[in-house]
């Protein structure tokens, strides 16, 4: 769609920007990233009175210019920066009317860079509420800006910001706010001079930002820095100066246009909420509920969804197979990528239901209640308060938990969340413990209520939550931080969560899993399919030719003939040579190349290790038929007539499905979230590595 | 006095800061000198704290509000 001009909103945080972004742009949003770095770029179109288009830039919220974190850092790259494709014709600043004091910082930031800037005064209502009265016309005049009073939640005032959208100067003209160059007078001259740079707050802002900045030139850079030195300026220093004035422009520009009834702020609503949800005991007990009810859901709510797109994908490849002329082409479609694009849609339901919660969360305010009152316990460990939810959230799945790890600022704190969030026992595991421990742990009661399998299950998930913190711990050695660990959070007032916003952050998440990391899905389910597929030589002719004789096609059944087959082929396929390949290397940890097989092939999910037990023992691997899966495993047998499936070699397995990294899709959204392959590869490898010990270990000691 | 040994309910005028390059986020977050200050709740195990600050609840670690000094 052609755009005619470009509008970026600019805010704090918890201002309602992102509903605002929403109520202009409605669905016509495209999330991508900005060049370079993980920050998801929100773009959308909003249609003007006028017939004109405008491009709304949705910025990350900050507190100022001065980035405190790497999606902070975009929003002075983005308006400052001429040559910047996304450099916006008009800059909305969002403030937020009930708390306008620390909101005006911003402002005047923006203010300063000269760029063309309209204000929208969010949340009138809510001022109201809390008895401010605001003086809009006054304080218009005195900035020399359009103030727009709106509701975002509302949708109040949302056409006189249109209006004044498409009615906004192509030229600054808002007031200066505070004198820049008493801050450096001769560093802003000279960089001014040298760079051509007109603006003056620009160019101190270069003087501050010089080293992150990507649009300036390594010599550029160098140049600044020189000029620092020379003119012996201290960039913390001068931020704190001028925040000093800004706040004193503020407070001026405040003391005759808005005043406030003092109220005693333990009576306000938020307080009273406070009070229960971060007590000493209820707001333990109240949190640990909401997380059960959170994981319950998940696993409720996503079953049938998932058993649907399940099914529908059985149902499309199986009348594809019999539409197509079968050969290796119609097998590369449907078995391939069909079956990749499956693996990849089945974990949409759980996606977006965890993403629901969270923005549920996150709008209501209770998400940063939660940091605070977790950040002690997960500090120690080298995690952060906001760690507890992607931790959780990985019972259910690694996947959506990794997405949600933006909501951690801390770069460190971030990464190791990522790193361990695989380690807890995801619903992918699942199917091969239960499968395992029924196998080799007695159905029986112990102390009566306690089921033996039951327990053991239990000691699996408890396992790999510490495993997770006990890595976490060790990470946070290893890991060598650039940034300084801050704690300093707003706590928002508690709200009522938007449905819409929740919605489209469904939607956002689902979408932005199955166009990203749905590629490297099929690209390694194809790679796993060729192998599992295809053998060298003539070896899948003879295995045919040896079933096509009388003494097989008269004795067996048609399913019996057609199960023994694939049974033969899968041994003889590449993927088989692999596992027998593979064999030397994992005898010690009690494996068979029957068994190696299954591990390749669940490389790129764990879940598809019952389905190639199956296939390997020659029988169907619907979860029906579990039983005979695992009957078949019970009876199996090592060539000197000892049983396959000891408790050491079960329990083994299970240690390694436990630490190793059997997950493309994880693999995936790692690289996704990190953009360097530096951390997959990492954690592919010391996952492995741990499961690997693990295993050997663990079979030693039951053997 | 520092902020971090202000008791719940205790408020106080900020005076100065013992860390820069702390100030400078504090102060952005609108905790500045001549500000008031006032310790809304203690988390549940004793760190971090919330503080009431320019008319919003901001909070803080204890180490972070050691270094707020009080007049």
């Amino acid at each position: 769609m052609d755009t005619d001009i470009k509008v970026a909103l600019v805010g704090n945080p918890n201002t309602g920007k992102s509903t605002l972004f929403n109520v202009l742009t409605g669905l016509n949003q495209k999330i991508g990233n900005f060049p370079g770095v993980t920050v998801d770029k929100k773009t959308g179109i909003c249609e003007l009175r006028d017939g004109r288009n405008a491009q709304i830039i949705d910025l990350p919220g900050t507190y100022s210019l001065y980035p405190k974190s790497r999606d902070e850092s975009i929003v002075f790259s983005v308006l400052a920066d001429r040559s910047n494709p996304l450099k916006p014709d008009l800059v909305v600043v969002i403030l937020d009317a009930s708390n306008l004091k620390r909101n005006l910082l911003l402002y005047t930031q923006v203010a300063d860079l000269k760029v063309p800037v309209i204000i929208a005064l969010n949340m009138m209502d809510m001022a109201q509420k809390a008895e401010i009265t605001i003086d809009v016309n006054a304080i218009a005049n005195k900035l020399g800006v359009p103030v727009v009073p709106i509701s975002a939640r509302k949708g109040e005032g949302i056409d006189k910001l249109k209006e004044a959208i498409a009615f906004a100067n192509k030229i600054p003209l808002q007031e200066n706010t505070i004198d820049v160059d008493v801050l450096a007078p001769q560093l802003i001259a000279t960089i001014g001079e040298e760079l051509h740079i007109d603006n003056h707050y620009f160019a101190l802002q270069l003087a501050h930002q010089h080293e992150t900045l990507h649009f300036l030139t390594p010599e550029q850079s160098e140049r600044i820095e020189e000029l620092e030195k020379e003119f012996s300026f201290h960039s913390q220093k001068s931020q704190a100066a001028e925040t000093i004035a800004r706040y004193n422009f503020i407070n001026d520009l405040l003391y005759d246009t808005v005043t406030k009834k003092e109220t005693a702020q333990d009576q306000t609503i938020s307080n009273r909420i406070d009070r229960v949800l971060t007590h000493k005991t209820f707001g333990f007990v109240l949190f640990l509920g909401i997380l059960l009810f959170i994981f319950q859901s998940i696993f409720a709510w996503s079953a049938y969804p998932m058993k649907l797109i399940g099914d529908f994908f059985v149902w499309a490849q199986s009348s594809l197979h019999h539409v197509l002329p079968s050969g290796p082409l119609t097998s590369l479609l449907v078995d391939g990528v069909m079956g990749g694009l499956s693996g990849v849609m089945v974990f949409i339901p759980q996606i977006a239901i965890l993403f629901g919660f969270i923005s549920i969360l996150e709008d209501t305010g209770y998400m940063s209640r939660v940091t605070f009152m977790m950040d002690r316990i997960m500090r120690k460990v080298g995690l952060n308060g906001k760690s507890v939810v992607p931790l959780i959230g990985g019972f259910a799945c690694a996947v959506p938990s990794i997405m949600s790890t933006r909501n951690i600022e801390n770069w460190k704190d971030r990464m190791i969340t990522i790193m361990v969030t695989p380690l807890v026992t995801c619903s992918a595991r699942l199917p091969v413990y239960t499968l395992l421990i029924a196998l080799v742990v007695p159905s029986r009661n112990v102390w009566w209520i306690f089921n033996l399998q039951g327990l053991a299950l239990t000691g699996m998930y408890l396992f790999s939550l510490v495993s997770a913190v006990t890595v976490a711990y060790v990470m946070k050695y290893i890991l060598k931080s650039r940034e300084r660990g801050y704690f300093i959070m707003e706590l928002p007032v508690y709200r009522m969560p938007r449905w819409k916003n929740v919605g489209l952050t469904m939607y956002d998440r689902s979408k932005a899993f199955v166009l990203q990391a749905g590629k490297v899905i099929i690209a390694v389910s194809v790679i796993l399919w060729v192998l599992a597929s295809f053998a060298p030589g003539d070896r899948f002719k003879r295995i045919e030719q040896k079933y096509a004789q009388s003494q097989y096609t008269q004795h067996m059944n048609a399913d019996d003939l057609h199960r023994a087959i694939a049974s033969e082929k899968l041994e003889n396929s590449y993927a088989g040579m692999l596992g027998h390949t593979i064999e030397p290397v994992i005898r010690p940890l009690g494996f068979d190349w029957k068994i190696g097989i299954a591990l390749i092939t669940s490389f790129a999910a764990r879940e598809v290790f019952v389905g190639t037990m199956a296939t390997i023992y020659s029988v169907d691997g619907d979860a029906e038929k579990m039983e005979s899966v695992q009957q078949k495993m019970q009876t199996a047998k090592n060539p000197d007539g000892s049983p396959v499936f000891t408790a050491a070699v079960a329990f083994s397995l299970m240690m390694f499905y436990a630490f190793a990294m059997q997950c493309a899709s994880t693999v995936a959204v790692v690289y996704r979230e990190t953009k360097n392959w530096r951390w997959p590869a990492a954690q592919f490898a010391y996952m492995t590595v741990l499961a690997y010990v693990a295993s050997f270990v663990t079979f030693h000691l039951l053997r | 006095m520092r902020l971090s040994q202000l008791e719940v309910g205790q408020s106080g005028i900020v005076k100065e800061f013992t860390d820069l390059e702390m100030s400078v986020k504090l102060m952005e977050m609108g905790c500045l000198p001549g500000e008031e200050v006032r310790v809304s709740r203690i988390a549940p195990l004793g760190d971090p704290i919330a503080i009431q600050v320019s008319g919003y609840q901001l909070s803080l670690r204890k180490r972070e509000a050691s270094t707020i000094i009080l007049q």
